[in-house]
């Protein structure tokens, strides 16, 4: 990978440093997130880390960095959302009737696996690259997709995990938190 | 270090809370507002602390059917606190399918000798430390997040100060030892070898720890983060205080821009009247005390 890249990560709330972390080990310059003053300068693609996605969705809006950022996504900009990241992307949300950026042909289903007490880890297929480890959080699910949504993973039950539309790529499970950089390395070649 | 699936997905929970707000509640409505001011979590109590202390007695476990009050009143995690070294207590929590037990010293200790064996829960669990010594043994017991103890329901931060700044301190000790001096250390602290080798390696805790026990403003949660903590806890700071709405929503915006000094002037503004403290020198019962 090259330096001349810089993927800013959202870091309002959540799991950012993990994505930090994964990213600089691929050799992109990461930049954190925080206010308006920090997308000045271009950057080349964008994650949304896991978290709360109440708690982000709130501070984004107080910050001013929702509406830039929901103009970045339409205009092309490519997007990574991890779970709470996931959840802020999607056009529907099945069980909550707040919604976020509303971007990508999905429906979500939150906290789809029930309480922590449901959270579990698990290996499968991602985009027919190969089996990765796979951490679902309390994660939520897409219950359904649109015709130009691609199917990236499923989990065991036929539940779809990971999936790509355009310039927008969305897991329910944590890649950040393991040593396996398949996804992040999937999300830079979609720059 | 070989780590159960189990202990990776609960210290993977607390991970995903980091730069967030855990805010106590005792009822659904208030979970309800710490929710949409955006808290990262809620902690179902019947009593905040600083009632407890007022109160005074024994504080336990709170009525199974208030959590699950506000379990289904909201959809971010909901936490509850049991007694030290009440087991039945947190069976009691898990069994309700809590997302977090806290194991805290804000209630009356069941136990003063053994704290819960929290490696023999799926459910994870949340304890106080006033060192690092404290923190290295509760995640030995299954501990799969830290908090500074500070001293709950007085308002007052400099005891969570001194808590963080302590173990930050013995952090920066363990680090910058040589790794043969590791084992003496460990004895000294009475902690397990190997967990403070992880210490020794990477300069920090194994696990996520937040700042807790005095948060009331939004400068004090800036304060806890500039030290180091990686979130806050905020018990009676919010409802305690004049505008819990407002305040609420300041704490939060301050520990995501804890840097930005504008940004913490800006939400610090016009909050009203924060709880009414008790200093140091004027508490009955330290808390912080409890657990060791």
């Amino acid at each position: 990978m090259d330096r001349n890249i810089t993927v800013g990560v959202v870091a309002v709330q959540g799991a950012f440093e993990e994505h930090c972390t994964a990213l600089d080990k691929l050799g992109v310059y990461v930049r954190e997130i925080r206010s308006p003053s920090d997308l000045l300068t271009k950057i080349n693609g964008m994650v949304f880390p896991g978290g709360e996605s109440t708690a982000q969705g709130k501070l984004l809006r107080e910050s001013g960095l929702f509406d830039i950022m929901l103009q970045m996504i339409k205009d092309g900009l490519p997007v990574y959302g991890t779970c709470a990241g996931m959840v802020l992307l999607a056009k529907h949300i099945e069980n909550d009737e707040r919604k976020h950026f509303a971007v990508m042909d999905i429906t979500v289903k939150r906290n789809a696996y029930g309480r922590q007490l449901g959270s579990f880890m698990t290996t499968g297929d991602f985009g027919g690259i190969g089996k990765i480890p796979m951490y679902f959080i309390r994660a939520p699910y897409i219950s359904s997709a649109g015709k130009d949504v691609t199917i990236l993973s499923r989990d065991e039950n036929g539940a779809i995990t990971a999936a790509r539309e355009a310039n927008m790529l969305v897991t329910s499970f944590h890649p950040e938190v393991t040593d396996d950089l398949t996804v992040h390395s999937y999300f830079l070649s979609m720059i | 270090m070989i780590m159960s699936e189990q202990v990776k997905l609960n210290r993977d929970l607390a991970k995903m809370l980091k730069g967030g707000v855990i805010m106590d509640v005792t009822t659904s409505e208030q979970a309800r507002i710490a929710e949409d001011a955006g808290a990262c979590a809620v902690m179902a109590l019947e009593r905040i602390p600083a009632d407890i202390r007022q109160a005074g007695g024994v504080s336990r476990m709170s009525d199974p059917k208030m959590i699950k009050k506000i379990q289904s009143a909201v959809s971010i995690p909901v936490m509850a606190k049991c007694r030290i070294g009440h087991f039945v207590e947190a069976q009691i929590l898990e069994a309700i399918e809590i997302d977090y037990i806290d194991e805290s010293e804000v209630l009356s200790p069941a136990d003063d000798i053994y704290h819960i064996d929290k490696t023999m829960f799926k459910v994870p669990f949340v304890c106080g430390a006033r060192n690092l010594g404290e923190a290295l043994r509760r995640i030995a017991e299954g501990a799969t997040m830290i908090r500074t103890k500070g001293e709950p329901g007085t308002g007052d931060v400099i005891q969570a100060v001194r808590h963080l700044r302590a173990m930050n301190a013995e952090i920066s000790r363990i680090s910058s030892m040589r790794k043969d001096e590791i084992f003496e250390a460990a004895k000294e602290l009475q902690v397990p070898h190997e967990l403070l080798l992880s210490v020794h390696e990477e300069g920090r805790l194994p696990v996520v720890n937040f700042a807790a026990g005095g948060v009331a403003t939004p400068a004090d949660a800036a304060l806890m983060m500039q030290l180091g903590a990686e979130g806050v806890f905020v018990g009676s700071g919010i409802f305690k205080s004049g505008d819990p709405k407002k305040r609420a929503s300041a704490i939060v915006k301050a520990v995501t821009n804890y840097m930005d000094p504008a940004v913490l002037a800006e939400v610090s503004e016009d909050l009203g009247e924060a709880m009414v403290g008790i200093n140091e020198n004027e508490i009955a019962v330290l808390m912080a005390e409890r657990g060791k």
